[in-house]
């Protein structure tokens, strides 16, 4: 029987994410972003968070799915890997459930439209809700989007 | 005792002592005969051996042990210092250097010093008759090789065991020379012996027998209650053992084989009686320190007691981060209390602003470092260059006492290094060329540091044969960097800087040291980065002289906050000329390119807003534009701005890991409302 993880669970459109607990600092309101010229546009820019300045990227527009309005609801989740500290825009973030991880398969070819590499796997949890475990280092992955650069370049 | 809480200050010491170790000897090269200074690089040698081996640096300190034999025959006026001598002792500096460095990242600090220790025995024999030839006779040492010595405690030990009616042998074992597993022979020799009696000493020690480094023989003080002969039967009857000599001393014999030898082993309190791997177990280390064995090591060696604390740097990067939040708050409130109009609150406010400037001052001056600590590496750097070139070079240093922030400190040694060699290789010409030149035949390099305004510069001037610039254009053209109608445009003072441009290199034999010019844009790129500047001035025939423009410290700047559109944006004020504005139709179009006059030449004109797309301005939409003129080095640019927001000190912060190199922006920084404002780089927009 493996070990049980905590997962923060958020929501972009109608479908679930996950990610380890253990890898997000915490979560914020949406706070006024500074605007960094010349970059990709998912990166919506940095923010101040307690002194520390941080980029933000909008995980919506990071997996080609088209960005919405900022809400009440929109949330900023603090991730830190590999020493980046990062924050993602979210839909919404207001769940935190243990996770069995004998119930997160690997995930199929593809969920949703985003690449499979950007999921660590997909886990069922109760009947009907399927929760996708982002595989973060991918998703801030910079040489692929120095690749990005090059091919809109 | 837990040595790793005392391994940093270990260390410190330990650079300190190196240091002025350096510093003494080459005081004592200049002044041979002052032994004066002998006496203080013997004291510091002396502490460092001491503290090397209560951390259980054995290497470093039987270094230094034999440093010291040396340094007391010298001081005891038995030993002229001489050319060879300095070269051997320099040498074991170095050694010793490399070992703390070794330490410093982790390390054991184990080296192969032989050689060193080598030719250091070998000053040690050749002026002075050792006591072991002496010895050995009187002995009846049966090998040709000189006894172990023995230090007080070891000496006492044997004495006392004499008295009590011990026998004491002095045993030398040859193993054959065919065995496969010296070490493993050697160590049934010692099981053997150890089960009737005990090794005091053992030569070489016994750590280096397990490593297997000797040389098929070994010799030992041994105290049993055994005759001799029993012993030597003993061994011989192990197998592969060659030849066992057992000796039976006498008072008499220990004490002419062992007085005159003790050597000076101020860390006896090391765990001698194992047959100690201490330091001072070599052949024919005639010691003749007499120091008090035992003698704890002195924190300093003389002086007034310092009356400064080391702090760990993480703990200053800490407290400068905690500082600048609360810079970031005093903003905050002075904005407050201006739109709450309170007279109680602003005084307040007012208050907590002179106090926090004077606390940033005390934060800023904590990070201070004297340029000492990278100046003085160089006097030695300087001399050994100077010898391999067969020059003869003085190198004055003045104002090491000014101070620089550390993380400048920490960036600037590789750049003025190269610099240094640069002045010592290709600026001093060589002993004939000068005299030839009617100059002394000894170059002098200045080495100077010294406080401008918000700046520190650090000049390097030689009285050397200075730079031709004609040379320079040649080569320039040459190379292809100037076309010849352009190299026939440059006064001579601009073809000198073309020194800095890249890939540029005047020398025509690049010596192993370095060439006039290479490397030299890395110089200046380096300067660069850190908000800094150099230039060189040059009169042929008399001399070189780069001067290096530092800024005090890179982490809180002076910087002029400008609004485009809805956002702020700060500019270093280290790299704006002037402000100003101008009229859309005093805005000419040169080949396509923006240009406004300043000061009766034409500057390029570069829109901030079409370069960062700046949603919400354009300022050509307006009649008359603000414009911030920066420089990079002789050239400027003007930036379009909408408006001047004010001047402000600002911290600061980098943007983190994750974003790609932005081009134009070299940071962030938190205004007082909690934004976060983006940092020009100005440098940027100039090519």
């Amino acid at each position: 029987m493996a070990e049980d993880i905590k997962v923060i669970v958020f929501k972009l459109g109608t479908e679930e994410y996950g990610i380890e607990v253990d890898k997000v600092q915490t979560i914020e309101r949406m706070m006024p972003i500074t605007r960094v010229p010349k970059t990709y546009s998912f990166i919506k820019g940095v923010i101040n968070l307690r002194g520390v300045v941080i980029p933000v990227i909008d995980l919506r527009g990071r997996f080609g799915i088209e960005e919405a309005e900022h809400t009440d609801q929109t949330r900023i989740i603090i991730v830190a890997v590999n020493e980046m500290e990062v924050g993602f825009i979210v839909d919404s973030a207001n769940d935190v459930i243990d996770l069995n991880q004998d119930a997160i398969d690997t995930p199929p070819d593809v969920v949703g439209g985003i690449k499979a590499k950007y999921l660590d796997g997909v886990a069922k949890i109760g009947e009907d809700r399927l929760l996708i475990m982002l595989n973060l280092s991918e998703v801030l992955n910079k040489n692929e989007i120095v690749q990005l650069e090059s091919l809109e370049g | 005792m837990d040595m790793n809480q005392y391994l940093s200050m270990f260390i410190d010491e330990s650079n300190d002592h190196l240091q002025s170790l350096n510093e003494s000897m080459m005081g004592l090269e200049a002044n041979p005969e002052d032994l004066s200074i002998v006496q203080v690089i013997f004291r510091s040698a002396h502490t460092l051996k001491g503290m090397a081996a209560t951390m259980g640096f054995e290497d470093l300190a039987s270094l230094t042990h034999q440093m010291e034999n040396v340094l007391d025959l010298v001081r005891n006026n038995k030993l002229r210092m001489q050319d060879f001598i300095f070269d051997t002792l320099f040498k074991s500096l170095d050694a010793l250097e490399s070992m703390v460095e070794d330490i410093t990242g982790g390390g054991e600090g184990k080296a192969d010093v032989s050689a060193i220790v080598a030719s250091l025995q070998a000053i040690v024999r050749g002026e002075i008759p050792t006591a072991a030839g002496a010895a050995a006779a009187s002995a009846a040492a049966p090998a040709a090789e000189a006894p172990v010595f023995l230090d007080e405690f070891q000496y006492s030990v044997l004495e006392q065991s004499l008295q009590e009616g011990h026998k004491v042998l002095y045993v030398d074992v040859a193993i054959r020379k065919d065995c496969q597993l010296k070490a493993v022979r050697a160590y049934m020799v010692f099981d053997l012996l150890e089960r009737s009696g005990e090794v005091v000493k053992s030569f070489p020690s016994v750590q280096d027998i397990e490593q297997e480094k000797f040389d098929h023989s070994f010799s030992l003080y041994y105290i049993t209650q055994k005759e001799a002969s029993e012993i030597q039967a003993m061994i011989l009857n192990l197998s592969e053992i060659d030849k066992v000599t057992a000796v039976a001393l006498d008072q008499e014999s220990l004490r002419q084989m062992g007085q005159d030898t003790v050597a000076a082993t101020a860390e006896a309190p090391a765990p001698v009686k194992e047959a100690a791997p201490v330091s001072n177990a070599s052949p024919a280390s005639a010691a003749h320190a007499k120091e008090d064995a035992g003698k704890p090591a002195p924190a300093r060696t003389g002086g007034a007691p310092s009356r400064t604390i080391r702090v760990d740097i993480e703990r200053l990067d800490v407290l400068m981060n905690l500082f600048s939040e609360l810079l970031i708050d005093r903003v905050r409130l002075e904005q407050l209390a201006s739109e709450v109009q309170n007279t109680d609150l602003t005084e307040t406010v007012e208050h907590m602003g002179r106090v926090s400037g004077d606390l940033q001052n005390i934060v800023m001056k904590l990070r201070m470092v004297p340029v000492d600590t990278v100046f003085n590496r160089f006097p030695r750097m300087v001399r050994d260059l100077a010898k391999s070139l067969d020059k003869k070079i003085d190198l004055i240093v003045t104002g090491a006492e000014t101070e620089l922030d550390r993380t400048v400190i920490d960036e600037i040694g590789d750049p003025l290094v190269h610099l240094l060699r640069n002045a010592v290789d290709h600026g001093v010409e060589g002993i004939q060329d000068r005299l030839a030149a009617g100059k002394s035949d000894t170059g002098t390099v200045n080495l100077r540091a010294f406080h401008s305004g918000n700046h520190v510069f650090i000049e390097i001037e030689d009285d050397g044969a200075g730079i031709n610039p004609q040379k320079i254009l040649q080569s320039a053209i040459k190379k292809g960097i100037l076309s010849q109608e352009q190299a026939s445009s440059y006064s001579d003072d601009e073809a000198i800087q073309l020194l800095f441009a890249p890939g540029f290199s005047t020398a025509e034999v690049i010596s192993d040291v370095s060439g006039r010019g290479v490397g030299l844009d890395v110089v200046k790129s380096k300067i660069t980065s850190l908000g800094g500047n150099v230039v060189v001035y040059s009169t042929q025939g008399k001399g070189t002289n780069f001067s290096v423009q530092l800024p005090l410290t890179l982490s809180i700047i002076a910087a002029m906050l400008v609004r485009l559109g809805t956002e702020k944006y700060a500019i270093p004020l280290s790299s704006i000329v002037e402000t100003g504005i101008v009229k859309q139709t005093q805005i000419r179009s040169i080949h396509g390119n923006k240009m406004v006059e300043f000061r009766n030449s034409h500057i390029p004109l570069v829109s901030l807003s079409k370069i960062f797309s700046v949603p919400d301005y354009d300022e050509s939409t307006e009649e008359e534009t603000e414009i911030v003129v920066v420089r990079k080095g002789e050239r400027l640019v003007a930036l379009a701005v909408q408006d001047f927001i004010g001047q402000n000190e600002i911290v600061i912060k980098n943007l983190g890991k994750y974003l790609p190199e932005v081009q134009g922006i070299s940071g962030a920084t938190i205004l007082g409302d909690g934004q976060v404002a983006l940092i020009i780089d100005p440098n940027a927009f100039i090519k």
